[in-house]
Order: C-alpha cells, then sequence, then structure tokens
C-alpha cells in the first residue's frame, strides 16, 4: 500500500505544483502510515521530489507521451496506483490533471474529489474539505470507495520539506490508443499563467482602455506576476479571453491577488476569493472589493499604479 | 446526427448561498435557478450544428421535479427534446452514470457538457461519461467543429490553447467561446410557446450508486475590516505586504 502522486512537468521540469502535491501526499502518507510513490513523465531530474517527502518514483520515458493525453496518462497512472496497490491518489488542479482525473476514476472505480483545499481531516472514513458554490461555500465530503483521488487545489497546501531521498524505477505501462490527437499548441512560455502564479495582478475597466494596460504589465513584472482581467474587460477585447478571472472565467488561488479599478462584484470575487491576501485599488470608497479585501488604497489607479511600481523596485533592490 | 446536452440546474451567479438541515443541503429559499452558463455555451453550439450542419438537440437533466422549468428554458432556446432523469444528483459519479445510460439508450453521436457547474464544482461528470460510454473527449473546449464524424476542437490549457482531432462519438466539456457570449438566446416568445409543446420526458433512474457523500458544507470564516493605506504612502503598503501578510 502507498499514497500515488501525479507530478507533472514541463519539458523535463517539475512544475510548482507537483512539489505541492507531492507535499500533500507526504501529509496523507503520514496520517496513514505508509509511504509515497511518485508518477512522473518525461521528467529528467526526479531526485528533487525527495525533498518533498516522495519515497520513489516511478519514471516514465516515452516519447509518443510528450503532448498531453489524457487518456493515455490516466491509462498509465491506473496501471501505476495497481502495481503499487495505491489506495489514495493525488493530482494537482492543473488543466490537465482536471482533465484526467475523472477518467482515471472511472478506469478505478475510484470516487474522486476536486478542488480540495486542506490535508484530510480524517482517513477513516476519509473525509476531505473542498470549494464548492465557486468558492462561497466549503464542502465536507467523505470518498467511500476503496480507492480514494484527491485533486488538490493549486496553492492551497503549499510546499512542505522533509529532507528525504527518492529512488528512481523505470516504469513502461501499456498505452490505449490515444483517441485524441495534438495537432498544434500555442503557449506562452515567457509569461507567468494565472493557474501557476503566486501573485496575481488584475485590472477592470476603471483603467479605461486597453492602451493603459502598460503600468498593470509592469507592475506585474515588477512582482513576477500573472495578469489578469475582469469579464467586461475581455468582452470588450481590451484583453484576451483567456484573462477573463471570476465566477464564469479562470479562478485565481494566488497567495497575493491585487485588484486595480475592479469593482467587486460577486461573480467577479467568487472566482478570485480562494486567493489568500488581496489588495484593492479603486476611486471609489463604497466599491463592493473594500468589503472583500485585506488592504485598499482609496485612490486614482493612473497615479496610485506607477508610484507602487516605483516603491516595489526600490524594495526589490534593497532586499535583493 | 444526434446531440445530447447536458444542462445542470444552477443557482443563478448572483444568489446569496445559504444552507439548510445542519448545514447539509443548500437553502433554495429565494434562490433563481439558470442553466449552469458553461452549458448555455454548449447548448448555443449544439443549436448552431443543428441549423448549419442538421442534427437533433436532446437536452437531459438529472434531477427532481423542480428543475424542468430550467429544461424548459433550454427547450424554448431551440432544443427538440427534454429528458429529466427523476432522481435527486447526489455525486458527479451517479449522475454521470445516468446520464450515460441515457446517451446509450438513445445512441446519440455527440454529448456536450459543460466543463464545471457552479455549484458544485465538480469538473467530473463529461469526462466520467466519456469513459462509461468508451467515447473521445474534449474538455476546456473552446472551439468544436464536426466534418462527418471527424471532429476538430481547440482546448484551453494553462498558458495558452491547444488545437486537437478526434472523432465522433465524442463528450466536450465546453465553456465560454464554444460560442461567444453575444450568441447566446434569450429565449423569445414563440420560443417559450413552442416550449410549452415540445416532450419533456421523465425516465426512472437506473439506480446508480454514489462513490461520495456530503457531510456538511460551511461558509468561509467572515472577512475581518480592510486595512486601509493612503494613496500618499504606499512605502506602508509595501511595508505592510512584506512584513505583516509575506507576500512579497
Ligand atoms: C452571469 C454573469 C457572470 C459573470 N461572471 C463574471 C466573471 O467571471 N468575472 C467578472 O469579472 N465579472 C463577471 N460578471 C460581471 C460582473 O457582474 C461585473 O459586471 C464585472 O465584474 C465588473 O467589471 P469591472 O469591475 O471591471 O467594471 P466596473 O463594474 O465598471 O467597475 C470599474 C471600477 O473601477 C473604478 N475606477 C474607475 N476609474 C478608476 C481609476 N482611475 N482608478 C481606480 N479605480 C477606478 C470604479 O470605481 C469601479 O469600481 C458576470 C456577470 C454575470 C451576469
Ligand atoms: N444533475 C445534472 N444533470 C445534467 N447534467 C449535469 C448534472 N450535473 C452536472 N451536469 C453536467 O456536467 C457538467 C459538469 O458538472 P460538474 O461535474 O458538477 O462540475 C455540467 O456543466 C453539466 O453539463
Amino acid at each position: 500500500m502507498s499514497v500515488l502522486v501525479y507530478t507533472e512537468s514541463e519539458n523535463g521540469t517539475f512544475k510548482k505544483t507537483a512539489f505541492e502535491v507531492a507535499s500533500y501526499a507526504k501529509a496523507v502518507a503520514t496520517q496513514m502510515g505508509t509511504t509515497v510513490t511518485a508518477f512522473a513523465v518525461n521528467a529528467n531530474d526526479v531526485s528533487e521530489l525527495g525533498k518533498y517527502g516522495v519515497d520513489k518514483v516511478l519514471k516514465i520515458s516515452d516519447d509518443s507521451l510528450k503532448n498531453f493525453n489524457a487518456k493515455s496518462y490516466a491509462s498509465a497512472i491506473a496501471q501505476a496506483t495497481k502495481n503499487e496497490d495505491a489506495k489514495v491518489v493525488i493530482v494537482s488542479q492543473s488543466a490537465d490533471s482536471k482533465y484526467l482525473a475523472p477518467i482515471l476514476s472511472v478506469g478505478l472505480e475510484a470516487g474522486y474529489a476536486s478542488n480540495v483545499m486542506e490535508a484530510p481531516t480524517s482517513t477513516s472514513p476519509f473525509t476531505v474539505k473542498r470549494t464548492a458554490f465557486t468558492n462561497k461555500a466549503f464542502n465536507l465530503t467523505t470518498i467511500d470507495t476503496d480507492i480514494k483521488i484527491v485533486g488538490v487545489s493549486n496553492n492551497s497546501f503549499g510546499l512542505v520539506e522533509a529532507n528525504g531521498s527518492a529512488t528512481a524505477e523505470d516504469f513502461s505501462p501499456s498505452l490505449p490508443a490515444k483517441g485524441v490527437t495534438v495537432e498544434s499548441v500555442d503557449r506562452v512560455t515567457d509569461k507567468v499563467t494565472i493557474a501557476d502564479a503566486e501573485i496575481v495582478v488584475s485590472a477592470g475597466r476603471g483603467m479605461k482602455g486597453p492602451e493603459n494596460w502598460g503600468m498593470i504589465e509592469e507592475l506585474a513584472e515588477v512582482l513576477g506576476a500573472a495578469t489578469a482581467c475582469s469579464k467586461p474587460v475581455s468582452d470588450l477585447g481590451w484583453r484576451p479571453h483567456s484573462e477573463h478571472v471570476g465566477q464564469t472565467g479562470k479562478p485565481v488561488a494566488s497567495n497575493l491577488y491585487i485588484a486595480i479599478g475592479i469593482s467587486g462584484a460577486i461573480q467577479h470575487l467568487a472566482g478570485i476569493n480562494a486567493s489568500k491576501v488581496k489588495v484593492v485599488i479603486n476611486t471609489d470608497p463604497e466599491a463592493p472589493f473594500f468589503k472583500a479585501a485585506d488592504y485598499g488604497v482609496v485612490g486614482d489607479a493612473f497615479e496610485v499604479v506607477p508610484q507602487l511600481i516605483e516603491k516595489l523596485k526600490a524594495f526589490k533592490a534593497s532586499n535583493a | 446526427m444526434k446531440i445530447l446536452v447536458c444542462i445542470s440546474h444552477v443557482p443563478d451567479t448572483t444568489s446569496k448561498i445559504n444552507f439548510t438541515d445542519g448545514d447539509s443541503k443548500f437553502d433554495t429559499t429565494g434562490v433563481q435557478f439558470v442553466i449552469n452558463p458553461n452549458d448555455e455555451f454548449g447548448l448555443t453550439r449544439a443549436m448552431w450544428f443543428k441549423e448549419k450542419q442538421g442534427a437533433s438537440v436532446d437536452v437531459v437533466n438529472v434531477g427532481g421535479p423542480e428543475t424542468e422549468p430550467t429544461l424548459r428554458k433550454a427547450l424554448a432556446i431551440g432544443a427538440d427534446n427534454a429528458i429529466r432523469v427523476n432522481t435527486e444528483a447526489k455525486d458527479g459519479y451517479q449522475v454521470a452514470k445516468e446520464i450515460a445510460n441515457v446517451v446509450k439508450d438513445g445512441g446519440y453521436d455527440l454529448v456536450i457538457a459543460g466543463r464545471e457547474s457552479i455549484d458544485y464544482n465538480g469538473g467530473m461528470v463529461p469526462g466520467m461519461i466519456a469513459e462509461m460510454i468508451d467515447a473521445n473527449f474534449v474538455t476546456n473546449c473552446i472551439n468544436l467543429e464536426l466534418d462527418g464524424t471527424n471532429a476538430k476542437a481547440v482546448r484551453e490549457i494553462d498558458g495558452g490553447k491547444e488545437t486537437v482531432s478526434t472523432s465522433l462519438p465524442l463528450v466536450i466539456g465546453g465553456q465560454k467561446g464554444l460560442v461567444e457570449e453575444s450568441d447566446l438566446r434569450i429565449p423569445n416568445m414563440r420560443g417559450i410557446m413552442m416550449a410549452r409543446k415540445k416532450p419533456l420526458t421523465v425516465v426512472e433512474p437506473i439506480g446508480a450508486s454514489v462513490e461520495t457523500t456530503t457531510v456538511k458544507f460551511e461558509k468561509p470564516a467572515p472577512k475581518g475590516a480592510v486595512t486601509l493605506v493612503s494613496p500618499d504612502n504606499l512605502d506602508e503598503l509595501v511595508n505592510l505586504l512584506h512584513n505583516e501578510a509575506k507576500v512579497i
């Protein structure tokens, strides 16, 4: 018996979420008195996983898996689960992991809880706290099947170092027909994505027009943050749809969310409420965002943001 | 071609979320229910296939009689038939199993569901259906074109998008982009009148089991008051973010 964790990599390098789900898996394994086995596809250096509590890594090296394929990956993880006799499988909530988890769930006849925020409150019955109603509530749920799948929300558990070391083992599962073939991938590689970002700088209609986004981009750059926007901003075509966050856009669960010229409508807040610290910059002290934020500046973004950029640059220079 | 669109009946996005029965049940008092936004995009894309390429469009919901107005709305938008599987939806697995059975019985070629429901946020029903009926599956789908039994789809990935080719039978987890918001249809008077005469078939469940059980719901702890910083004192904001919040 062990806890199996799918540790995602990109171009051979583990994503930060891989270390987060490994940390989570370690916590579950400790609660259950067992070990952690990671499942890694085409990763270069798997030894790093030891640092986050992984005891053993099943390494797959296969060129046909270079592009993500939910069916092949789910099948390979199912085979690894059976080989290891794992009773708990941990995945992240990246686009890819969310894609494969339901397929895996049916394949393993394993109950799946998504958007899980914390380590299980109990492992028998296996009970987890997940978000529901788009962050307006939590749902305490038990997974009642023999094997359990837990989808851990990004940035919810954090990284926990365990100072261990991991052994590596080659693993060659038999792969099913793909069914879905990737024709082309169009990915921005030089920018932090909203899903991975620890800090998100988001702006709304208060910015008046797309020509004013230079300062938003600059603030994001100084902070190493991803940029996002409110729905009307993407509807107006000021920013790409991929930046639209909120209840009907992308969810944000960053450590810091800075909202500039965003009123804080309920649909916007629902999607970003899982962020830990929220800062609002808005001219209107009555804007609903002030009720949801931790820190607020009542002021004009066109004055506040350029000044904030300078202050942060100075802060970075003195802390470098 | 036969298309089935899965319709989740969810509280309107402005709803206040409260619970009853010892925090075990969603409190529907005063709540207005709507078609799950992601499903609305899927339904509109299905209507496009019907009008441009020839297809029949059925809608399905797993739920009690209270979901019928939402199914009627889907009929008013243009779906041909509605099916309600008469059982309370308890978890994603049970819902998927019931819908998979409807798909098998009805011989559908394409099943369009939403990427995620805005109430349960499971993100699981479409993928589970696909695996249960051995169909291809694309989620986070922001574009879908069909040519005979071949399909081309665009999927949103973290930091970009990906174009894929696949074939029917196919299950889609759809979202905005499948059609634009400006193309969403609001039922008109004629649609509403016609919807009254369209079939809404109630089928009994196969009695699928559940894999997960809700113990209770909780609301987030009330937030403390915001700390205001003067626009003339932004050093203080940097200081608070660094020393108090420890996020920079
Ligand atoms: C079904 C449905 C789903 C929705 N889903 C989403 C969603 O997922 N995400 C989302 O964001 N919205 C969503 N909305 C829309 C939401 O209700 C709001 O309309 C939207 O969030 C408002 O965007 P905004 O704050 O950018 O614009 P506004 O509401 O116009 O607010 C602009 C703000 O900027 C401030 N401002 C103006 N000038 C300045 C200045 N110089 N400096 C600083 N501040 C300034 C103003 O005081 C104001 O508070 C949804 C709506 C519906 C009906
Ligand atoms: N009770 C239900 N009846 C019909 N379709 C549903 C139901 N629940 C979920 N779905 C479909 O599955 C999608 C994803 O739901 P979920 O897995 O709950 O996030 C929704 O957008 C719907 O298309």
